[in-house]
Formats: structure tokens, C-alpha cells, sequence
């Protein structure tokens, strides 16, 4: 099994006192297979993905990446395991602007020292931003700065990728490419992906579905 | 995964020029102010080092004959035969230079001539034939003369063999010191038994040059440390506003598994780099700038203190090494808080810019608090300082505590303007100026210190010029003054003169100690000139009566107060004892100075033969008076100088003496002028989001531009408002406590207002140049850029 996620808790302090998000979650996912995490706002989708990324630490539980059970892990291994284990994409693509597009698209393989230079060239033909590698973020748009921020994902070639809305910030056409786009170069990395969304039509696309309700699976 | 990081975060700066220009500038302004004054000091402190070697000033005692007077060669023959271990020495001027003659054979290792590097000749030196050793600058002044360069030679002293000086000077067999080496043999003869018209003067362990002048470079320094500080403003402000700038990117770096650790290690690797870099820059700038000012430096030295200053700079690992390290630690200092928000920063907040008004909030009330407490301070300091010490904590607590003041003060005043404006533009402006208040207010805090500085500053020179313009009108009362050569020319002189003059007034003076302090004592001869023009600070019923009857003396403020006399104390001058009848305002004199009746000082020190002398006269008639004198007498016109010269170089002394710190204040509000361009060109790019639902709303992009342009002059204009009373405080503590502990005499303060109203407009010009440019830039941005705020795009 490449994720088991086994009876999470996770509890943040508000100004009306302690509210649990997650409470209890538990989910598996293989590699190469697709997952994707349904719920409302406030259901606890994106704080479930990013304990699983290693971004946050749960109060209770475990989360096993393989035999690694990364709630174990100090600052530095989390670390280490975002740079080459898991990555993530974000809704608001997080890109750096100073970076031109081809450093952006190598900065994550170059972090984790798994920088392919061919690989890189293969990601950027296939999400069409080869015209585009030597322009800033700000030159392109939010379609293309998507495709960055996948690219840059997929460049250290992850056994885990993780999407918060990854389409949310992008109009019908242009998202429905970006997923095909990310559903294919996934696949042909074998890696395992878990997909936070709203929308019942990504969510359809994914071999397995799972909806999250008040911090539990429903 | 280093190199790829340095990489990401180098390229902000490559991607923002502008602010990477910012940095490095005002680290390299601050730093070359900073270290500009350390060379001055440096090189001052190098000559007076090797001023005190060539004379072993504060080294070891000397034999002096009590009357200040030089002494017979035979007294020193007389010592050596009694056993004691002295080595002589003469010394004087000769074309402006001073020329030692020391003895090389009896001189203790380390006086006198050092290391020549070209045709020094040890024999030729022993021989007596004429050979000096000096700096190239001291060369040039002595071109008749056998001078060979020695580098390490004091500046303006020129070190030659005891015999050659005495003929050069005209001190043949005469001594005007005797060195007492150490390890004297036991059982030598009493010195009141071989030489009873000496005296035994102690090592000091410091020469009186070093400590008279420590209180001038600890004024240097003070303004090199203020220069320096508004510098540090700029860089702080430039690291502040990058550091916010790359929030959401830090985030990323970490979210993409770079460790917090690194990322912080990096960052402040990333800017000690720049540091280096602006150092180096800044250092190269404080050479040229030390090298402009040392010469005036120099003369003010000379002047003030009779210090001699070589006029040229040499490269010294001290101040370079110093300006290099006070690059790095001032930008330390001033990451430090940034690199602490960094690292305290959660990796899953809102990755988005942190607004700085909501930053400037939460850190106002500590702000408030600081400057609450440092202006108390400076409060309780302005009625107790004391010293040197205490009157910069005076001016450091006023200064640091009204900075951090000026923001939460001009946030009131914007904010009760916010309330009675009417119109919408009106409401929008002062709104928009407040919400603006936290990125400018560095810059602000920089001019409001640049500009009470200068008002405090050109307040002490412009009241001190005054007041010395009245003290020259008073002190330098005779018409012509005459130097003779001996005593055979003074017997002619008073011959000549006394029948075509009103008074003849003597100027005789003899070198003594009272309390311990260095001091001049003066012979008056009974005249209104005196009577009529000296100002006393203190006095006694008729104290010119008392005085040149003989009973009383009078002293210059100097001596009153570091020795703590007062009118009614008692001094004594040679064994007798005179009560204070009167103390005197005696501006531009380092040293203590006494004056006593004529007939008790020829009593008192019978070897002086005035030499000098004041003449009182109709000035029409001085022309044909020193044609006459020429003619008659042999005295050379040019042994007068006349009453207007005089004053004319005591003025050009004086004003060469604020020069240093007229062009550091120059410097000082350039710098600050350059914080606020810098502030609005960096906060423009930044304003498109504020801007643009103003413009949406109906306001035009130029009407905008012309609002940010009164917004920046308007701000100036409040920062004058405060700086001017900041200023004259500024002003206050410079003359009634700073002035009194550095130089020993007190002033009276004068206001200026047309120089304040004049520093005000170039201020708010300075504002307005500086503001120019970013508002033509916002007038100018695009709709397409504006529009962009409105977009998701975006």
C-alpha cells in the first residue's frame, strides 16, 4: 500500500474555542491509483491533505507512506519528504515569480536532486509551455501558470501527488485540460494521486471517490 | 538544493533592481559616512601617536625650569655629573614647522628619527651637519634644508640633532627640556641640590594633544554614528519591504521541503554577501570622503587644539577593517527582525502579502512605549547630563525616542485631518496617507533626524559665530600688533612707539600649571583697552582694580570650570597666592589661561621679556607708523600684523572648524533625501491594488499622480514641523552641555529663523524631487495593470 491513513485527529483553536476538523479519518490509496477527496467547506479536505503532504502534524493518528510513518518525522523529515517523496499542487499555483518558467518547472527536481533534464523538456512539450520557458509567472496565464506548478510537481517524479483544487482558480475548458494532462503524466509515473475538489465532474474522473463530512468519512 | 535555493532567492533581487540598489546604496552611504570619519580620526590619532614618539610626550618625566623658560646647557652638564640619566632636548618653529633637536646618543630607544627610507646617514645625523628627518609633506616646507624622508615622522615636526636645532633656532646652549630616562642610579644628588630652578614633571601616560582633542573625535564620531544610523534606516527599510515581498515565497520554498533552517541560514547569507559587497563600495566612498575633509580637519586641529594633522591619508587596516564590519553588523542588525519573522512564520498561513499597516499596528503601542520612555529620558538627562558621556545620551535618547515618536504623531494629526475633510477626495487622501504612514515612516524618521540635526547643528555654528565675532571685536581691541625678534628690538620698539601711540600693551605670558590643569599666565598692563572690552561670566567688585593692583587674578572660563574655581577661590602662581577676582569668556582657547598685573608678573617670572606687543593708535596712521618703524628701529613690516588680519584668521580657523560638520550635515540630509525617494519608488509598485479602486471610481490616473506628489510634500512638511523644536532642543543640549564637557566654555544659544525656514523649503523640495518620479510613474501605469487588480488572474 503506498498511503494508509489510519484514525486521524486534527483540533485548531479559533476565537470560539477548540474546533476539531478531522475526527477519525481513514483512507488507503495505491500507487498508480487515483483518489479524490470530496466535501463541503469546512469539511476538512484540504487539512487532511496536508498532514498527508507533511505540511502539518495531526494530534492523533498515523500516516504511513509506504513502511514510513511520517507523523513520526521531525521538521527536517517532513521536509525531506515533500522535496522528494510527495508532491503538491496548490489552488493558488505558488510559483515563484522571480523564477523564470523553466527554473520554476526544475526547482523542486533540483531540490530534491533528481533533476532530469529530459524529463524536464518531456513535461514542459507535453503541457505546451515550451514557447513560454523563458517568460515569468506573471507573463502567462492562470491556465498556464497551472501548468507550471503541475510540472514542477511531477519534475522529481513523486510516489505521491497531491492536488488542493488544482483546476479551482481555472474556467471549464482550460481545467478539464490541465486534469487530462496531469491524469496522463501521472499514470506514467506510476505515482499514486489524491485529489481535493468540489467538482463532482473531476471527482468522476478518478478511479475512487471519497466524501469527507464535518472531519469524517461519510 | 543550496544552489537552487540561492538561486530563487538571488533572483528577487535580479527581478527588483531597483530595491537591490536601494540596499546596497544606503549600506554603502551609511558606511561611508561611518567610516569617512573613522579615517579622519585614524589618521589624526596615527600623527599625535607619532608626535608623542618623536618628543616621548606622556612617556617619561621630564626636568623643565619652573618659570617656563628654557634652561642653560650647563644645567644638563651639571645633572649628568651628579649621576642623573637625562637626555635634552630643544624644540621650536622654524617656517612653520616644528624642528626637535634631541641628543641620539643619551635619547631613550624609540624618540627621534625612525627607519629612514632613502640616504639616511646615522654618521652625518651625529656630525652635526645639518641633516633633519621628516615627512614628505614637512620636506617640502624646509627646501634649503638637508631633509631626509622618514615616512613615520610626525607630521610638521622635522627631527634633527640637538646642535643643529639650537643653531637653527637660535637656542644656542640653551635646553628647553630635559627627558629623565628610567632606571635613574640610586644615591644621585638631590635635584634641589644641582638644579633648584627646575621642576619634575611626570609621565602622563598620554600626551595632552590626545586628551585635548579626544573630545572633537568623539564629536566626529557622533555624527559618523548618526550619518550612519540614518543609513541604516534606508537598509532596514529596503530589507524590510523585500522580506515582505517574499513571504508567499518562502512559503513555497518550505511547502516544497526546503528546511526552515536553511531558508533562514540562506537568507542571511544571501544579505551578508550584499553587506560585503555595499562595505566595500562604502569603504572606497569614505576614503574619497575622508580625504576631502582632512585637510579642514586638519586645520581645525591645528587651530583649535595647536595639534599638528598630517594633511594626507594613508590606507590603515583600521578603519577599512571597522567600516567593513559595521557594514555587516548593521545590516545584521538591521535583518535581525525581519530574519526573526521569517523564522517564527507558520508554514500554512494565508500565503499572501502581510499588509504593513496591520504590522505597523500591533508594533505601535511598543513603539509608543519606547519613545515614551526615551524621551523621559532625555527629559530628566536635559536638567542632570553632566560630561561628555551624559550629554550624548542626551542627544542619543532625544533623537532615538522623538524618531520613534514621529510616526504615532503624524498618524494623530492625519487622522484628526481624516475627520473634518468634506469632500471625497478629501477623506480618500487622508485615508490613503495614513494607510501609506508605515512604508514611509522610515524615511520620514531619517529626515526628521537629518533635519533636526541640521537645525541643532547650523543653531550651534551660527550662535558660536556670533558670539566669537564679539569676543574677536573685544579681544583683538589694538590697532596693530608687533612681534619682536629680541630684547634689544622690543627696548626699540617701546622707544618708538611710545610717543606716537596711545598705549603700548605688552603681551607677556609664561607656561605654568594651576590645578593641575595646562595654563597660560598673562601680564596686563593697566588700560580701558581691557577695562572697557573683556566680558566676564563671573566677577567681584572691580575686579580690573584688584587685578592690576596685584592682589587678584582673572581666568577664562575654561580653567573655572575644569578645575572648579570660582570668583573668591584662591590659585597660586609661583608660591603666592591670588584670590579669583573674575572669569572670562575666552572662546576658541583649549588651554586654562590666568592674567595678572604687569608688575606682579615681572616680579613673578623676571626671565620674561615681552615680545609681543599691542599697540593702541589711530588705524589711519599705522601705514606711515610701520614705514617709520622700519626705518628707524629695523623692525620689518612684516613682524606686524595688523588688527583686520587678525580677525580675519581667526574667522577662517573658525569657519574651516565647522566645515567638517556643515558637509557631514550636508551629507547627512542628502542621505535621508535619498530614503524617500527610495521608500515612494518601492511603495509604488506596491500602490497599483490601492490605487486602482480609486481610479475604477472615477479619479483620474493624473489626478492620482498629483495626490501622491502633495501626499509626499505634505508629510515633509509635518516632519519639519516636528524637527524644527527636536532641533532647537538638539540645539540646546549641543551648547549647554555637549559644547561645556568638549571644550570647556559655554554659549549663548541665538535663533536663526530664516536659516530654519530656508532648510524647510529644501527639505520639502527635496520631498517633492524625491516624489516626483514614482508619482509620474503612477500617473503613467497602464489601465491594462489596473485592470489586472480586478482580475482573477491576476
Amino acid at each position: 500500500m503506498l498511503l494508509t491513513v489510519q484514525n486521524i485527529h486534527k483540533t485548531y483553536q479559533t476565537a470560539d474555542g477548540p474546533f476539531a476538523v478531522l475526527r477519525g479519518v481513514d483512507l488507503t490509496l495505491d500507487a498508480g491509483e487515483t483518489l479524490a477527496l470530496t466535501g463541503e467547506s469546512g469539511s476538512g479536505k484540504s487539512t487532511l491533505l496536508h498532514l498527508i503532504g507533511g505540511l502539518d502534524t495531526p494530534d492523533q493518528g498515523h500516516i504511513h507512506l509506504g513502511e514510513l510513518d511520517i507523523t513520526t518525522l521531525d521538521d527536517n523529515g517532513r521536509a525531506a519528504l515533500r522535496r522528494g517523496t510527495v508532491g503538491v499542487v496548490f489552488q493558488q499555483f505558488n510559483l515563484i515569480p522571480s523564477l523564470r518558467v523553466s527554473d520554476n518547472i526544475a526547482f523542486q527536481a533540483r531540490l530534491a536532486d533528481r533533476y532530469d533534464p529530459l524529463w524536464d523538456a518531456t513535461l514542459a512539450e507535453r503541457m505546451g509551455l515550451t514557447p513560454h520557458l523563458n517568460k515569468y509567472p506573471e507573463q502567462l496565464s492562470g491556465g498556464q501558470q497551472q501548468r507550471v506548478a503541475i510540472a514542477r510537481t511531477l519534475a522529481p517524479k513523486p510516489r505521491l501527488v497531491l492536488a488542493d483544487e488544482p483546476t479551482g482558480n481555472l474556467d471549464e475548458a482550460t481545467a478539464a485540460a490541465v486534469l487530462d494532462l496531469m491524469l496522463e503524466l501521472v499514470s506514467e509515473t506510476g505515482a499514486g494521486l489524491l485529489i481535493v475538489t468540489h467538482s463532482t465532474e473531476l471527482a468522476g474522473r478518478m478511479s475512487r471517490r471519497l466524501h469527507l463530512r464535518a472531519g469524517q468519512v461519510a | 538544493m543550496t544552489r537552487a535555493t540561492l538561486q530563487a532567492l538571488l533572483s528577487h533581487w535580479w527581478r527588483n533592481p531597483l530595491q537591490l540598489f536601494t540596499l546596497l546604496a544606503g549600506l554603502a552611504l551609511a558606511t561611508a559616512l561611518w567610516s569617512g570619519v573613522q579615517a579622519v580620526n585614524a589618521e589624526a590619532r596615527a600623527s599625535y601617536d607619532a608626535a608623542a614618539a618623536t618628543l616621548g610626550e606622556g612617556q617619561y618625566d621630564r626636568l623643565v625650569r619652573r618659570d617656563g623658560q628654557p634652561m642653560p646647557q650647563e644645567t644638563y652638564v651639571a645633572l649628568r655629573r651628579a649621576g642623573w640619566l637625562v637626555s635634552p632636548v630643544v624644540q621650536g618653529r622654524l617656517d612653520g614647522v616644528r624642528v626637535v633637536g634631541v641628543e641620539p646618543l643619551t635619547a631613550p630607544g624609540g624618540i627621534g628619527p625612525v627607519d629612514p627610507v632613502q640616504g639616511g646617514d646615522i654618521t652625518e645625523f651625529l656630525s652635526g651637519e645639518g641633516q633633519l628627518f621628516a615627512n614628505a609633506e614637512t620636506a617640502l616646507a624646509l627646501p634649503d634644508l638637508n631633509v631626509i624622508l622618514t615616512p613615520e615622522a610626525a607630521p610638521g615636526t622635522a627631527v634633527t640633532d640637538i646642535g643643529v636645532a639650537q643653531r637653527l633656532l637660535g637656542k644656542l646652549g640653551q635646553i628647553d627640556s630635559l627627558i629623565v630616562l628610567p632606571g635613574q642610579p640610586k644615591g644621585r644628588a638631590d635635584l634641589a641640590a644641582v638644579a633648584p630652578d627646575l621642576t619634575l614633571q611626570p609621565a602622563q601616560g598620554g600626551s595632552d594633544i590626545g586628551r585635548l582633542t579626544d573630545s572633537f573625535h568623539l564629536n566626529l564620531t557622533a555624527f559618523g554614528l548618526l550619518s550612519f544610523a540614518v543609513g541604516i534606516f534606508i537598509v532596514n527599510g529596503a530589507i524590510g519591504l523585500a522580506f515582505e515581498q517574499r513571504r508567499p515565497v518562502v512559503r513555497t520554498l518550505r511547502a516544497l521541503g526546503l528546511p526552515l533552517r536553511n531558508v533562514v541560514i540562506l537568507m542571511g547569507a544571501e544579505l551578508m554577501i550584499f553587506a560585503l559587497i555595499a562595505g566595500v563600495i562604502g569603504v572606497a566612498l569614505g576614503y574619497g570622503i575622508a580625504a576631502l575633509l582632512l585637510p579642514d580637519v586638519a586645520a581645525t586641529l591645528r587651530g583649535l587644539y595647536g595639534a599638528d594633522v598630517s594633511g594626507t591619508l594613508q590606507l590603515r587596516p583600521s578603519w577599512w577593517l571597522s567600516g567593513l564590519a559595521i557594514a555587516l553588523g548593521g545590516t545584521a542588525i538591521a535583518a535581525s527582525g525581519a530574519l526573526y519573522q521569517i523564522s517564527k512564520m507558520p508554514l500554512l498561513a494565508a500565503a499572501q502579502p502581510r499588509a504593513l499597516a496591520m504590522a505597523a499596528g500591533r508594533q505601535a503601542v511598543v513603539q509608543g512605549v519606547f519613545a515614551a520612555i526615551l524621551l523621559c529620558v532625555a527629559g530628566v538627562m536635559m536638567f542632570t547630563a553632566n560630561g561628555l558621556i551624559g550629554g550624548f545620551t542626551l542627544l542619543a535618547s532625544l533623537l532615538i525616542g522623538a524618531a520613534l515618536a514621529l510616526p504615532l504623531i503624524l498618524d494623530r494629526i492625519l487622522a484628526a485631518s481624516s475627520k473634518i475633510a468634506t469632500s471625497v477626495t478629501a477623506q480618500w487622501f487622508w485615508a490613503d496617507t495614513r494607510q501609506q504612514l508605515p512604508g514611509l515612516s522610515l524615511a520620514l524618521m531619517a529626515l526628521l533626524l537629518a533635519m533636526s540635526a541640521n537645525v541643532g547643528v547650523s543653531t550651534m555654528v551660527s550662535s558660536f559665530r556670533l558670539t566669537f565675532t564679539d569676543f574677536l571685536d573685544q579681544r583683538l581691541a589694538s590697532e596693530l600688533y608687533i612681534r619682536t625678534e629680541n630684547e634689544a628690538q622690543s627696548a626699540a620698539l617701546v622707544a618708538f612707539a611710545t610717543p606716537r601711540t596711545d598705549i603700548i600693551l605688552p603681551i607677556q605670558s609664561a607656561d605654568t600649571e594651576v590645578a593641575g590643569q595646562p595654563t597660560e599666565v598673562y601680564g596686563a598692563r593697566d588700560h580701558a583697552t581691557y577695562r572697557d572690552n573683556w566680558v566676564f561670566l563671573q566677577q567681584a567688585a572691580g575686579p580690573w582694580d584688584s587685578t592690576f593692583g596685584g592682589q587678584t587674578v582673572l581666568i577664562n572660563e575654561q580653567l573655572s570650570r575644569r578645575a572648579g574655581l570660582n570668583v573668591g577661590d584662591a590659585i597660586v602662581l609661583q608660591g603666592t597666592s591670588f584670590q579669583i577676582a573674575g572669569v572670562y569668556g575666552d572662546y576658541g582657547n583649549p588651554i586654562g589661561q590666568a592674567v595678572i598685573g604687569e608688575g606682579v608678573f615681572a616680579t613673578l617670572y623676571p626671565a620674561i621679556i615681552p615680545q609681543n606687543f599691542g599697540l593702541r593708535m589711530d588705524p589711519v596712521a599705522v601705514p606711515d607708523f610701520l614705514t617709520d618703524l622700519e626705518a628707524t628701529t629695523g623692525i620689518r613690516a612684516t613682524q606686524a600684523v595688523n588688527q583686520a588680519s587678525i580677525k580675519a584668521i581667526s574667522l577662517s580657523i573658525f569657519e574651516r572648524t565647522f566645515t567638517v560638520t556643515t558637509a557631514l550635515n550636508i551629507l547627512t540630509l542628502a542621505v535621508a533625501g535619498f530614503a524617500i525617494l527610495m521608500s515612494l519608488l518601492t511603495l509604488a509598485t506596491m500602490r497599483i491594488p490601492q490605487l486602482a479602486p480609486a481610479w475604477a471610481m472615477g479619479m483620474t490616473r493624473s489626478q492620482i499622480g498629483r495626490l501622491e506628489l502633495v501626499r509626499a510634500v505634505m508629510l515633509a512638511l509635518l516632519t519639519a514641523v516636528v524637527a524644527l523644536p527636536l532641533g532647537l532642543a538638539l540645539a540646546w543640549a549641543l551648547l549647554a552641555v555637549v559644547n561645556v564637557a568638549a571644550f570647556g566654555w559655554q554659549l549663548p544659544m541665538y535663533l536663526f529663523p530664516m536659516d530654519y525656514a530656508r532648510l524647510g523649503l529644501f527639505a520639502l523640495l527635496a520631498a517633492a524631487i524625491a516624489a516626483l518620479w514614482p508619482a509620474r510613474r503612477l500617473a503613467r501605469t497602464p489601465p491594462a495593470d489596473l485592470l489586472k487588480v480586478f482580475s482573477n488572474e491576476r
